[in-house]
This record gives structure tokens, sequence and C-alpha cells, in this order.
């Protein structure tokens, strides 16, 4: 015998299944309710600070355990890169958890100011610790560590007294000879942004377009890479931040490397600072104050100084054995501020000069 | 009767729909303010060139994962060679390699610096030889198609094992040659599986930003990125991500116009199944080209990998990895149960009720694969953080404690933006599963006394099973190696393995990337080899 | 009339597995043919060795005179002209029904294939659907289509491959007579792989009946049923039973159904055990003279009945007979044979 099958009779079955199921478990929201039940609570505990870090965990997380281990009071951090954590802070306006905002570049932290999520601090403290042209004239964000971006060179290849400036490596005896990192880094928008303050933007621009003519091969993504290139052979000069070197001689001591001060006869080296703020929205705003004066002070200074290599921001604390075997030399001494006023003109002018 | 229960199906797919469309609407919503000066600038000066750069990545990538995914799937499925069996199972394994990571090893690997050109420097003792530039359109094309043709491949593999090869002999008892059987018959044969292959592959080179940014080769998502990054312009970021989106509807709506009548039915499953015996040299050219590939894509990088992971073993191997792997697994898996489950009711809903709005809602709820993850990650954030502010709002308002943040400070959000992004992926494979159920099945069970809830247990679970399940480890691969919106939106503590890898590669420490990216591939091999395991039973009952 | 298609003494498989072996056979043109036996008897791998699907390691195959397979030469399936259908219809699922048809037409115009595509799908009863794809087609629809495929071209050779073992039955048996009714009309030479005998038998004029790769025998399908020249052939065509029975005489032998002669005589000499097979239409029921059996079975056909009996003699058997002859089952009867031949085998 055959069947005879309407066609509106599975369609019918199945809506029943589902409907069914839908109504009877509620799956989905049984699913959302697990959801919520596996992750971690969400209310600020008194002695507990939120804070959003840019800079690398590996280079936060011993600084909040020793501050946990002094104090007792909890850290929590996330890390992401700058601009992501600025557009979460500014989306989630006064319920946001962060009570402090950690991030590379004055460029970064220029904006952070700019767009509204940093608070001022009044504090004696950071005042004294941190010099003046390393902070916001407002109190809204405070440097922790200073970077030096300068110049490196094989040691078999290149004098010293063949350098003098980063002007001077956009001059034609270099063609093919200069390494770069990308223009998308913060590091070089910064160090051209602090250049176009001091020059022009018309002079600048010449300047890195010439730099671009040098290049031996196209920018890389990383400091790392620019020295590995210039130590095997590829090119004979770069530009890089000084912690990467320091890094790199740690693993490999005999690298036919060495770093030079340019601009010593008149600007002087380019700096840059890794700060940090608090939020202006903070939960915990005195205990998170309480925190950021500790990071300026001398034993977190001493730990940023020898955790990555970076030069402590507070004159007070010396740099790392390795980073004051590399001399002493003339800062910059315009305020970082400058960077991130004209991070957006310097980030035009490299596309324009053709630095990728 | 029916009649009473049935908008709530339908109410659960519009509102999947509404979930992908917030996050969308947030990315054009970039366009209620004019971003003039970013636009001018990026016409006048980079445009051109990110344009030019994307074109050739899509076109090299397309190129190149077609034949090889196409190519590897014939070769495997059609011919027999020696150690076929191994390579039919090897050459899914890149699957488990992100992107990101297949760069680092690559440059690392071949770059001026790199072992192999130092190695070849120190022993012709000179630089005087010719080596072709890795950091270059071809480097990128040739990363992405070793770690994207798995997507073809897969799908070709099991379209030319169900279509057997009795057209392709018929094609050749017309007068074809074997090669023009093959470009006449089989390949439009297997057209909707490798259209559906690689434009899976397209979207994901046309959103990478991971793999590019290492190579520094800029692409339409660098510009994107550079207007938020160093333009700090969130707008004219979304304004440049939503041209991404269209492109994305374009090519979709055109695939299903081009498709239009010819469904591609496989009606009937071939029973027929002869493999072609290479003979002399061929036995040998087709074990040299899959053990290559092998190498390339997945041997070579797990060497490398491991060279490096072990030097960096002892410092950095800590009890937090054991944290990362949990929290990269535990994610993995909540996203795969919440974009299976939703994609099924989605594919049930266009079934059962096929009307445009559902129509309406089953396209757009698919459409979240196209966006580079960081704008879709942005997109998920602006729209739950500002639901978390309204409920907060609310809170406060009936005189309650501020709960906090709910959605964004828990794994939802994050879980919500997997499934956004990878509800294309669930939805495909659960389709087709569902497609192959005959009605009278059920009518069957419900006949035997089955009540409809236990018909859809008893019956349509079981037998959608396979689906489910392909869907399922397919969404976990990719959420494991998912990195922007694990960045932005991950709760406290909540750091994956990716996170990890994007500390140790963003500052250039690729040998200290290694050993979380090792762990990743090592993690992902698992679901890749049961999908894989799982293929080739199908392919046993043949 | 003239061979189209030789066979000769070919062997074809992989590896240590010889699936057919020693192989002959020869096709007349415009007859249609069969090869007939049970799954995995190497039916199918003769015919894709025909069409060039599969290396033969012995002998040769030549069509028309020209040599297409042999141990050196291997002329490729598109250069041998031999139309071919096969078991699961093979269409092509992204080209319409018309576009299928005139698929092996490539190297003439576009209005001669279309001409030949109508001609084709009308011969076959599916003018009406030229446009559809195959997906929309019924199983039996297909597979008409599949026939005018192959037939386009006008092949010297048609080989189907099972062409109708996915239809249900009554189907089948249409589309079998309105394939075989083309075919004659159009003077194809066919040949045809089953392992249905009821199909080979309206289809073939001539079958050759294969079992483990070699043909145990190549006659007309009276002669298979009614002379079978081995056992093989004797169990495998039609019903039946053997009894056994000792030769009384060059043209008789004993057997517990008593003496039974037919009007043919064998050379082996009186004594030797042989075995006598009776299908069951050699056996009459009722009838006055005769053997008194036990019915065992029964099976009703409408207008037959099938009855299985044993013999006083422990021997069993069958008897077809009109159903108006109605007895129970553990009831006697007299049965008796009525074969104008024997067809005997020695033990």
């Amino acid at each position: 015998m055959q069947l005879k099958i309407n066609e509106n009779q599975p369609v019918k079955f199945m809506v029943n299944e589902m409907n069914q199921v839908l109504k009877n478990t509620n799956l989905l929201i049984v699913f959302i309710a697990i959801l919520i039940a596996v992750s971690p609570a969400t209310a600020t505990v008194a002695d507990e600070i939120v804070v959003y870090s840019a800079r690398k965990e590996h280079l936060v997380k011993p600084l909040f355990d020793a501050y946990t281990t002094k104090t007792g009071i909890k850290i929590k951090y996330i890390t992401d890169k700058a601009a992501p954590l600025l557009a979460r802070l500014q989306a989630e306006g006064k319920n946001s958890p962060a009570d402090m905002l950690i991030t590379v570049d004055a460029g970064n932290l220029w904006q952070a100011a700019e767009k509204g999520v940093l608070s001022p601090v009044k504090s004696k403290i950071l005042e004294k610790n941190i010099p003046a042209r390393l902070r916001d004239p407002e109190g809204r964000w405070f440097g922790l560590s200073v970077r030096a971006r300068t110049i490196v060179y094989a040691t078999d290849r290149v004098k010293s007294n063949e350098l003098s400036t980063y002007e001077d490596l956009a001059d034609p005896r270099w063609k093919g000879r200069l390494c770069l990192r990308t223009s998308k880094k913060v590091y070089n928008q910064s160090l051209v942004a602090m250049m176009i303050a001091q020059k022009g933007e018309e002079e600048v621009e010449a300047l890195v377009k010439g730099w671009v003519k040098n290049l031996a091969t196209a920018p890389f993504s990383n400091d790392t890479r620019v020295m590995k290139a210039i130590a095997a052979g590829q090119c004979d000069v770069g530009i890089v931040n000084t912690y990467y070197y320091g890094r790199l001689l740690k693993k490999e001591p005999d690298i036919k490397l060495a770093l030079f001060w340019p601009n010593q006869n008149d600007r002087g080296v380019h700096v840059n600072i890794s700060g940090a703020g608090i939020t202006r929205n903070a939960k915990n705003r005195e205990q998170a104050i309480k925190l950021l004066e500790w990071l300026s002070g001398r034993e977190a200074q001493n730990i940023f100084a020898s955790l990555n290599m970076e030069y402590p921001a507070n004159p007070a604390v010396k740099p790392d054995a390795i980073v004051s075997a590399w001399g002493e030399f003339k800062q910059d001494m315009l305020n970082v501020t400058k960077a991130g006023e004209l991070q957006a003109r310097s980030v035009m002018l490299m596309d324009r000069a053709g630095y990728r | 009767m029916a009649r009473v229960n049935l908008p709530i199906l339908k109410i659960t797919t519009v509102m999947l729909a509404m979930v992908v469309v917030l996050p969308l609407l947030v990315v054009f919503s970039g366009w209620m303010q004019s971003e003039n000066l970013v636009w001018e600038h990026l016409l006048r000066t980079v445009l051109g060139d990110l344009l030019k750069n994307t074109a050739w990545l899509l076109l090299g990538v397309g190129i190149g994962v077609t034949i090889l995914g196409v190519g590897l799937a014939w070769l495997t499925t059609r011919c027999e060679f020696p150690c076929r069996r191994i390579f039919d199972w090897a050459l899914m394994l890149p699957l488990a390699v992100p992107a990101y990571v297949m760069a680092f090893v690559a440059l690392g690997l071949l770059d001026y610096t790199g072992p192999v050109q130092t190695g070849l420097r120190e022993t012709l003792g000179s630089n005087n030889f010719w080596f072709p530039e890795v950091r270059s359109t071809g480097g990128v094309i040739t990363v992405m198609t070793l770690v994207l043709y798995p997507y073809v491949y897969m799908l070709a593999r099991s379209s030319f094992i169900t279509q057997g090869n009795s057209t392709v002999e018929a094609a050749r008892s017309l007068g074809l040659s074997a090669w023009g059987a093959f470009f006449r018959v089989s390949i439009p044969t297997a057209r909707p599986a490798i259209v559906a292959g690689v434009s899976l592959a397209l979207m994901e080179a046309l959103a990478d930003f991971g793999a590019v940014a290492i190579f520094n080769y800029d692409t339409f998502t660098t510009a994107i990125y550079k207007a938020w990054f160093g333009l700090f312009n969130l707008q004219a970021a979304s304004q440049l991500a939503s041209f991404l989106l269209i492109l994305a509807v374009i090519a979709l709506t055109a695939e299903r116009q081009l498709r239009g009548k010819a469904k591609y039915h496989e009606a009937t499953r071939s029973t027929n199944v002869y493999r072609y015996h290479l003979a002399g040299w061929h036995r040998w050219g087709a074990l040299f080209i899959v053990s290559l590939i092998s190498l390339l894509a997945f041997i070579v990088p797990i060497i490398q990998l491991s060279i490096w992971a072990w030097g960096v073993l002892s410092e950095d191997m800590d009890g937090r990895y054991i944290g990362l792997l949990l929290h990269t697994l535990m994610l993995g898996g909540m996203a795969a149960g919440l974009t299976v489950i939703s994609a099924m009711v989605l594919a049930f809903t266009r079934r059962t009720h096929s009307d445009f709005l559902v129509r309406g809602s089953v396209n757009i709820a698919t459409l979240g694969y196209a966006l580079p993850g960081s704008v879709l990650a942005v997109g998920v954030m602006l729209t739950f953080t500002s639901i978390d502010n309204v409920l907060t709002t609310m809170a406060t308002l009936i005189g309650w404690q501020s709960p906090g943040q709910i959605l964004t400070g828990s794994v939802f959000a994050l879980v919500m933006a997997y499934m956004v992004r990878f509800l294309a992926v669930a939805y495909g494979p659960i389709e087709s599963g569902l497609c192959r159920i005959r009605v009278g099945i059920a009518e069957a069970a419900r006949g035997l006394g089955d009540s409809p809830l236990f018909t859809l247990w008893r019956v349509y679970l079981p037998l959608l099973r396979p689906g489910l399940f392909t869907a399922g480890l397919l969404v976990l691969v990719d959420v494991m190696k998912e990195m922007p919106a694990t960045m932005l939106l991950r709760p406290f503590g909540w750091d994956t393995l990716a996170v990890r890898i994007y500390e140790m590669t963003s500052e250039g420490e690729w040998e200290r990337a290694a050993l979380p990216a090792i762990t990743l591939i090592l993690v992902g091999l698992i679901p890749v080899i049961v999908l894989v395991r799982r293929s080739a039973i199908y392919q046993g009952r043949n | 009339m003239s061979e189209i298609l030789e066979i000769k003494s070919i062997r074809c498989g992989y590896e240590g597995t010889i699936v057919v072996n020693d192989f002959t056979l020869s096709l007349a043109d415009t007859t249609q043919s069969c090869l007939l036996g049970p799954s995995g008897c190497g039916k199918t791998t003769v015919l894709r060795a025909i069409a060039g699907f599969e290396r033969i390691t012995r002998g040769e195959i030549i069509l028309n005179g020209r040599v297409i397979s042999s141990k050196d030469t291997q002329i490729p399936p598109e250069h041998r002209g031999i139309g071919m259908v096969f078991q699961d219809y093979a269409l092509f699922p992204h080209l319409s029904v018309a576009d299928n048809v005139a698929f092996g037409l490539r190297k003439q115009g576009k209005m001669k294939q279309r001409k030949v595509a109508e001609e084709m799908l009308e011969l076959v009863g599916l003018e009406d659907h030229a446009g559809h794809y195959p997906h929309e087609l019924s199983g039996g629809q297909q597979q008409r289509v599949a026939v005018a495929r192959a037939l386009a071209p006008k092949p010297p050779l048609l080989l189907m491959d099972e062409p109708f073992s996915n239809l249900d039955s009554d189907l089948r048996e249409r589309l079998l007579l309105d394939i075989h009714e083309i075919l004659r009309q159009r003077q194809t030479t066919t040949l045809f792989v089953t392992h249905d005998q009821e199909e080979a038998f309206i289809i073939g004029d001539h079958i050759a009946v294969m079992n483990d790769g070699y043909i145990k025998q190549w006659d007309t399908p009276y002669n298979l049923y009614h002379e079978p020249t081995n056992r093989f052939v004797a169990d495998f065509i039609g019903q039946g039973r053997l009894i056994g029975g000792v030769l009384a005489s060059h043209e008789s032998v004993q057997t517990s159904l008593g003496l039974l002669a037919g009007n043919r005589s064998y050379e082996w000499p009186p004594e030797t055990r042989v075995d006598v097979l009776l299908r069951p239409d050699d056996v009459l029921l009722g009838v006055d003279e005769g053997v008194e059996c036990l019915i065992t079975d029964r099976h009703f056909k409408g207008a037959q009945i099938m009855y299985t009996l044993r013999t006083p003699g422990g021997d069993e058997l069958l008897s077809l007979v009109p159903s108006h002859f109605d007895i129970d089952i553990g009831q006697k009867v007299k049965a008796a044979v009525d074969a104008e031949h024997l067809v005997i085998f020695r033990q």
C-alpha cells in the first residue's frame, strides 16, 4: 500500500518539535545562564585595582606582583593594543571597571587624554618623581619609563664617526644600507612627529623620502628584525629602541652591533615614554593613585629598568648596568606631548613619502 | 494547532539575525560622521596601492588554494599512489596552523637573516646568489595559500567522493580526454563545494591582519588599522570596513544568483569508485607533490617551532600554560556549542518556513565571517557595552546595586562575538545535513508513537549528528586560532594561547611565540584529526 | 553477419588478483548480447576493459578490425567511440537534459547538436523535458536521458552496465522493452551487463553466463535454459532441481521418479552415475501414472502454483502447474516427468 504524504505535514512536525524544545527547555536562556555563571565575578571589590594595559603582560605582571606582595591589594588587568582599549574605555563610559590605563608611547597617552577617558591627578609624589617634560601638564598621565629611539650600526662595516644625526641617514651615501621598522609602529610615528615639531613638515617630508630611498629592503615588522638584518649584513644602519638592543645583547653577547647617540650637537636623542593615567570613571581612584605613585618610586622604577632595560623616568633611579654601559647621552628635551598632537600629521607625512 | 506556536522559532531566528546585525550596524554607523580628511588623505596616498595589493593577494590566494585544494583532492580521491591513505588525511592538518604563525615561521626561516639564506651565504661564501624576496606579494600569497588550501581540499574532496567517477567515465566515453573530463565534468559538478571552500579562504585572506602585519604587506585591512590605530579615527576605520562587508555581500549574492536553477543535487550517490592506478613516474610525481605540500605546510613549520620552543622551554614554560590552554579550550567549546545550536535553529527555520523575513535573516546572520576580526570585535563591544550601560542605568533606577558589566565583563560578549563571526562556518554543514533527511523519516517516528520532542531527540539529532559534529569542530578550530576579538573582549584573566602569541610576535620575539604557537597547533590538531577520521569513516562506507 | 567486436582471451586484474581470465567473446554486428552472472563474477570488469577504463594484461580486444586494447596498446576511452550507459546514470548535474544529450556531439555545429538532441529525446519520449536539470527527473526518466546521451553520437557499440538495477520492477520492465525496441530499430550493437536473467532474456539475442572471471556458456536464451552445458549454468539460469540417477541405456536414466527417457543419446557407458536437471515445467502433477510424492511447500503465483515435492527416494523437485490444481502442504500427489530431452551431468 502506498502512503499519500501531505506536503505540509513534515513542516508541521518540525515546527512542533522545535517549538517544544525551545519552550520546554529554553535552551538559549539556559546557555546564557551557564555563560554568565562560568565567568568571574564582575563587581569590583574594594581593595582591587583594575588596569587596562597596552604594555605586554610579561612587562607589567612582575610590577603588579610586587605591589600585591607588598600591600595585599589585588590588581586585575587586561592587555590589548592601545586603540581597542581606548575604544573600550570610551564605550563603557561611567560603567567602566577600569581604574588605570597603562600604555606605551606619548602619542597614545595624549590620545587617551584627548578623548577624555583620563582624569587629572594632583600628587606631590608624582610631581617630584617624574620630570615635567615626561608628564601631562594637567596631570592626566605620567611617564613611567623612558625609551630612547636611536641609531644602531654594524661595527664591522660602519665607523661611529661616519654617523651623526637621524637626518644624515637620508644622505645618498647610505643608499642601500639603511633598515627601518614599519611606519605603522607608533615609535616611528612619534619620532617623525617630534621632528615635525622642530623642523616643520616640508623639511621632514624630504628627509623621510631620503630614508625611503636609502632602504636596503622593505621595512620590517619589528625592531629585532631590523637589528638581525644589520647583523647579517643585509644593511648597515637602522633606528631602534635601545631596550630591543639590550634584549638582543643578552641573548647574543658577541653580536657585532653598537648603538650611536645621534644629534648630540643639537636637539638630542629622541625619547619616548611608557606611562599611565587614572581613568575618569575609576571606581577605586584612591588606591589607583597610590599604585601610580608607587610605580614612579624607586622600587618599581628599578623593576622597570631591569625588566625591559628601559631608562627609569625617575631621575633618581639608575638604569640597569648593561644600559649604563652604553653611556650618557643628551635627550631631546621637548615635551613628549608634541608627539601626540602631531601623530596624525606624522602618519600622513610618512604615507606621502612612501614609507610603508 | 501548529500555528499557535509558530512564531517562537521565527522570532528566535530573527533575534539571531539581530545579534549579527547590531554589530554590523555599528560598523555602518561610522558613516553618520563624515571623515573627509582621512579619505582624502588615503585616496591621495596609499589607497591605490592597498587596493592593488589586496587584489593581487585575493587573486593569488584564490588561484593558489583552488589549484592546491582541488588538485590534491583529485589526487587523493581518484588516484592510487604510494602512501595515499596517509596523505589523504595529512593534507588536512594545516587547518590547525594559524596564518599568523605560518607567517612568522616562514620569515624566521627564509628571510635574509634566517638559517636558509645564512646557510647558503656561508656555503657559497658570498652574497651573489639569487633568492626570492620573502617579504613580498609572492611570499604572502604562498603563506596564505599553504594555510588556507585545506578549506578547499576538504570540501572538494568530499564532493569528489560523492560524485564518484562514473560521470567522468561517461564524459570520456562521449569523447573527452581525461583532462577534458576533469575540467568539463568533475570541476563543474564540484563547483558549489569548490566555490564554498574558496570563498571561505578568500574571506579569511581579505580579513587577515596578523599575517600581513608580520610581512608588513599593506592590504585593505591595513588602511582600516591605519585609520584606527595611527589616526585614532574609529569612524573612518568603520567606513573602510563597511566596504569589505559590501564586497562580501556582493560576492555571496552573485554566487547564489549564478547557481540559479542548476542546483547540483547529488541525486544519486555514486557506487562507482575506481581509482586511476598511477604508473611509472606519475606515481612518484604524485607522491612528490603531496609530500612537498605536507612538508611546507605542516612538517617544516612544526619542526621550526619545536626548535624555537625548545630553546625557551625552561624559562617560559610554567603553570600559566595550563590556564592558557584551558581558556582556549573552554572558549572554543562554549563558542562551538552556542554557534552550532544557533546555526541549527537557523537551518530548521529556513527549512520549515522559508518566507522573505526568514530567508533575509538567515542570509544576514551568516555575514559576520566577512569582517576583519577586530572591526567585528569593536562592533560587538560597542553593542554590548551599550546594553550593559542600559542595564546598569535601569538597575540603579529601580534602586538595585549596579550589576557591573554583565555582558562585556563576562565571557558572554566574547562568545557572542565568536558566534557572530563563525555562524557561517557552522551553518553550511548543518544545512546540507538537514537537506539529506527525508521528511518521511520523522513521520515514521511519529507513527511509532514518539512525541515531537522525542522525535527531534531520537530521529533528527542522530541523523544530523555528522553535520553538527563537523560544524562544531570547524568552529572550535577557528575560535582557537582567533585573535583580535579575543584580545578585545576577553574578561580579566582569560588569556588564551592566541593572546600569548600576539604578545610575543608583536615584539618580534618569534622564538618565545613558538611555545604557545606549537601548543595551539597541537591542541588544534585534535578537532582536525577527529574531523579527518570522521570523513575517513564516511568514505569507507562508500 | 560480420563481427564488430572480438575479445581474444583477455586477462584483467591488479597485483595478484586476476578478475577476468582467458575471456573470449565475439559480437556480431547489430546484435544485442548480454553478460550475465552473479555479482563479483567479473562481468563489469570486461565491460570496462572494452570501454577502455580497465587495462588488460593479456590477449587483445578488436573493434571493427582495429586493436583497441592489448598488453601494450591501450587506446584511451575517448578515442574508441564506444557508447556507455552507467548503473547510476552518471548524468552531468550541471547541464540541462538537452545539453547532456548533446554532450557527445561537440564536433558538430550548434544547430546540428540541437536537432540531434531533440530527435534523441523524442526517441526516448522526453521531448518535453529538454530544459530540465537531471535532479528534476525521476529515476526512469534519468535512465532514458542516459540512453539518449549514449546513442546520440551513433556509437558502433553500446555498453550498458546494470542500467536498470536502481529502478523498481514494473518500471524496469517497461523501460527495458522500450529501450530494447529503440536499440533494435537503430540496429545498435549492444553489450549489456546484468545479474538479472529476466532482463537478460528480454534484451539478449545471445547471453554469456559468467562466473569467477570465466564464461560458462555463450548461447541463446532458449539454449541456456533448456540446454545448459554445465551445472553452474543449470543452477543459475531458471529454476529446477538436479536429481540423482544411473544411466540405464544411452537414452534413459533410472531415478527415484522411475525411468526417464529423452530424445537424445549420451556417450557415457551404462551404469554411470549422473544428475538429471528437472525444470518446474518438466514435472507434471496429478497424473494417473506416476510416483507418489509429498508436497513440502507451495507458492501461489496467480495463474500458477509452484510446488516443492519430495520423492520417496528423498530427492527434491519443483513443479509449476496451473493454479486450479490446488493441493495443501503435507498431502501426497502423483508426479511424472514430461521432458523432450534430458539434461544430464555426470556425477
